[in-house]
């Protein structure tokens, strides 16, 4: 019997996409590494690369200039580097599941009023109990993020305007004016919140300690695993509910982790740095340009992307007004505006 | 009503009116539809913004009553009345028919220009440019020149500020034309930027300027005098009629650019001349009061519901805004054993409207 050779066509594009993702994805890796080491030397003591060894390895020990060096960067330097990377991935992820479930190609984390509900909790905690270390308010801006992004996420959902793009605007409009104004009315009958808040406000990943960074890396990682537990419905979604119920989707069951996946990485990412805007909307844009539109690639890519973004700018920071500081958030705003507005002028958004 | 759909100010079909129905008016070349609700509503507007005007002229430390109130605006008072009314309370209580008229009306053009529910002067960038510029005015040359910016400087500065944002707003959303959701977008990056900037002054700055320009961030009538008042009268007075002239030419517009260019319509050039008034009005409201939020973009929608008009009208939007801004300043100063800012309870009573116009949009 004779057989015959059949050759199943394989599409021509399709090996070649597959290599340029890996290769695409490992590239990014090495840029993030590289901003690392980067973020670990420069700042107001620039320091070479044998120094930064010596910081993070060295013993503690009695040579007086290498206990400094050890001390700027083991207590400042690597948890903002780490701070960095880890809000950066789940600021990214997160903007890419937000755009992804809400097919809204608007959508940016801080739409959600994560900001101003993490923004209100923090002054009003402060106003209230006194607390003055961000180990200690940084719960309830966890909590504030949280209940305000699911408040909006719910008011976008109900009835037939779910789908729409302005429909999330607007809600996250409303309650962020409205959290916005009972915050300043707080901050400025109170001094100490006022001080708090316009530090907060800025977006920073400066001066925060391991004793927030851990749980915040926690809540991050379990916002990861449920992100990427979510992908391949969120493809499946995408082709438009009829088709992903018809291929068994159960659309409310993925909605919903949808929607606390993004919850628990934005709502912990605010709390940590404050509210950063533009970055997921940023970083999922140049994500689907590099890698399509399947959400298992791009929304890894849209992690990394947030990661080397918000280091970069961070970096950026220490160098533009020396001696002085820009703060992380300020720099990504500064940055992602203009991207913004080119994506608009170019006509990349449609009106629904 | 609509504030997720995009169409125009927001109306949907249900709630045009066959425009048949109602008779016309023609005084020479000027004609007009006869809408005797329309009237009716503006009217009566403008009657409970007086009420609301002298009871909150007669609330302070020295009550003074409603009939007292009204007897020395008439210009029959006592003498004591006459000091604490017209030197004391009415510079501030005429400050918020002023802003209320000049944001209303700001918000009626650019949401009938934009066609789209969202786009208040907040939205394109106005106001955030205005504060920033005020902001830098006042953490930057900080206390010591604090009298000098506090008198003209931050007013005029703020104008400047608002009008620049709203021209480069105008001018990056331009691509053979303005479209409405163009424009909103570029509004809102524009924004930001201005607000990144304003958040780095207040980081940069020493506390006791932050508190100052947190209060005047958000909007406020406190401590006016008739100087202040002044200017933005006037310009106010000027701008409306402006608008109330190219209003005529207007109307065309909400049909489409081609049956408006059929109907003899100039119609980018009426637009332009009317986003500009838009742009100077809301400048105008912001170097008086402060970014006070959410009346440009409540009153429009409000007034379009009162008047049952398909887009927003703008004599009753600025009727709107008036009554709206002076109930929330009589709020903020009674409500609260402290002062509150004005901009907190209009955005208190914005935001869950904004909400309200959502879900009802929505459920229908």
């Amino acid at each position: 019997m004779g057989t015959i050779a059949v050759e199943l066509p394989v599409p021509k594009g399709t090996t070649g996409l597959r290599r340029r993702r890996v290769v695409g994805s490992l590239a990014l890796l090495l840029t993030l590494l590289a901003a690392v080491v980067v973020s670990l030397a420069v700042g107001a003591r620039g320091l070479g690369p044998a120094e930064v060894w010596h910081g993070l390895t060295a013993p503690p020990d009695t040579d007086r200039r290498l206990t400094e060096i050890r001390l700027i960067v083991q207590t400042v330097r690597v948890p903002r580097t780490v701070l960095a990377v880890v809000a950066g991935v789940a600021l990214g992820v997160g903007g890419a599941l937000i755009q992804g479930y809400t097919r809204n190609p608007i959508a940016d984390t801080g739409l959600l009023g994560v900001n101003s509900g993490a923004s209100f909790a923090v002054v009003a905690v402060i106003a209230v109990f006194g607390f003055d270390d961000p180990f200690q308010y940084v719960w309830f801006a966890f909590l504030g993020a949280a209940v305000a992004g699911v408040v909006v996420f719910g008011l976008a959902s109900i009835g037939r305007g779910a789908g729409n793009p302005l429909t999330l605007a607007l809600a996250g409009q409303g309650v962020t004016v409205f959290l916005a104004a009972v915050t300043t009315a707080v901050a400025l009958s109170d001094q100490a919140s006022l001080n708090a808040l316009r530090f907060w406000n800025a977006g920073s990943v400066a001066g925060v300690g391991y004793g927030v960074i851990w749980p915040v890396s926690a809540f991050i990682a379990a916002g990861l695993v449920l992100a990427l537990a979510t992908l391949p419905a969120l493809n499946l979604l995408n082709l438009g509910e009829d088709v992903a119920r018809g291929l068994g989707v159960n659309i409310a069951v993925s909605r919903t982790v949808g929607i606390v996946a993004i919850t628990l990485l934005a709502g912990a990412a605010t709390a940590a740095c404050g509210p950063i805007a533009f970055l997921g909307l940023m970083v999922a844009h140049v994500a689907r340009h590099l890698t399509g539109p399947d959400y298992r690639w791009l929304v890894p890519y849209a992690g990394l992307l947030g990661a080397i973004v918000l280091l970069v700018c961070d970096i950026a920071g220490r160098l533009l007004v020396r001696p002085g500081e820009l703060d992380a958030g300020v720099v990504v705003a500064l940055l992602g505006a203009p991207f913004f507005a080119v994506l608009v002028w170019r006509g990349k958004f449609k009106n629904a | 009503m609509n504030g997720a759909e995009v169409k125009p100010g927001g109306a949907t079909p249900a709630d045009v009116r066959p425009v048949a129905l109602a008779p016309g008016v023609r005084f020479g070349r000027v004609s007009f539809v006869w809408r005797p609700w329309m009237v009716c509503v503006t009217l009566l507007l403008g009657a409970a913004t007086f009420l609301v005007f002298c009871l909150s002229i007669g609330v302070g430390d020295f009550p003074i009553g409603l009939p007292q109130v009204v007897a020395t605006i008439l210009g029959r008072g006592e003498q004591v009345d006459e000091f604490v009314i017209m030197d004391l309370r009415m510079p501030r209580a005429l400050i918020g028919v002023v802003v209320g008229v000049a944001l209303g009306v700001a918000g009626a053009i650019t949401q009938s220009v934009a066609r789209n529910p969202l786009a208040s002067p907040d939205i394109l960038g106005i106001t955030g440019g205005a504060g920033a510029v005020a902001v830098f005015l006042v953490t930057v040359t900080g206390g010591t020149t604090a009298a000098v910016v506090n008198s003209v400087g931050l007013s005029g500065a703020a104008l400047a500020g608002g009008l620049g944002t709203g021209l480069l707003v105008y001018f990056l959303a331009w691509r053979r034309g303005v479209d409405g959701f163009r424009l909103i977008l570029i509004g809102i990056s524009v924004s930001a930027v201005m607000e990144a900037i304003t958040t780095w002054l207040l980081v940069q700055a020493d506390i006791r300027d932050v508190a100052r320009a947190q209060a005047w961030l958000i909007g406020s009538l406190d401590n006016r005098s008739w100087d202040d008042i002044r200017v933005a009268l006037w310009c106010t007075l000027v701008l409306v009629a402006v608008v109330a002239g190219a209003a005529f030419q207007f109307k065309p517009l909400h049909l489409g650019d081609e049956v408006a260019a059929g109907l003899g319509v100039r119609y980018t050039r009426v637009r332009a001349v009317l986003l500009l008034c838009g742009v100077l009005l809301a400048g105008v409201a912001v170097s008086a009061a402060g970014p006070v939020p959410f009346v440009a973009l409540v009153a429009p929608q409000v007034a379009m519901r009162l008047v049952r008009c398909p887009t927003p009208p703008m004599v009753a939007s600025g009727m709107v805004g008036a009554l709206l801004l002076t109930g929330a300043d009589l709020v903020a100063r009674t409500a609260l054993p402290i002062t509150l800012p004005v901009g907190v309870v209009t955005a208190v009573i914005g935001g869950p409207f904004l909400v309200y116009l959502l879900v009802r949009a929505n459920v229908r």
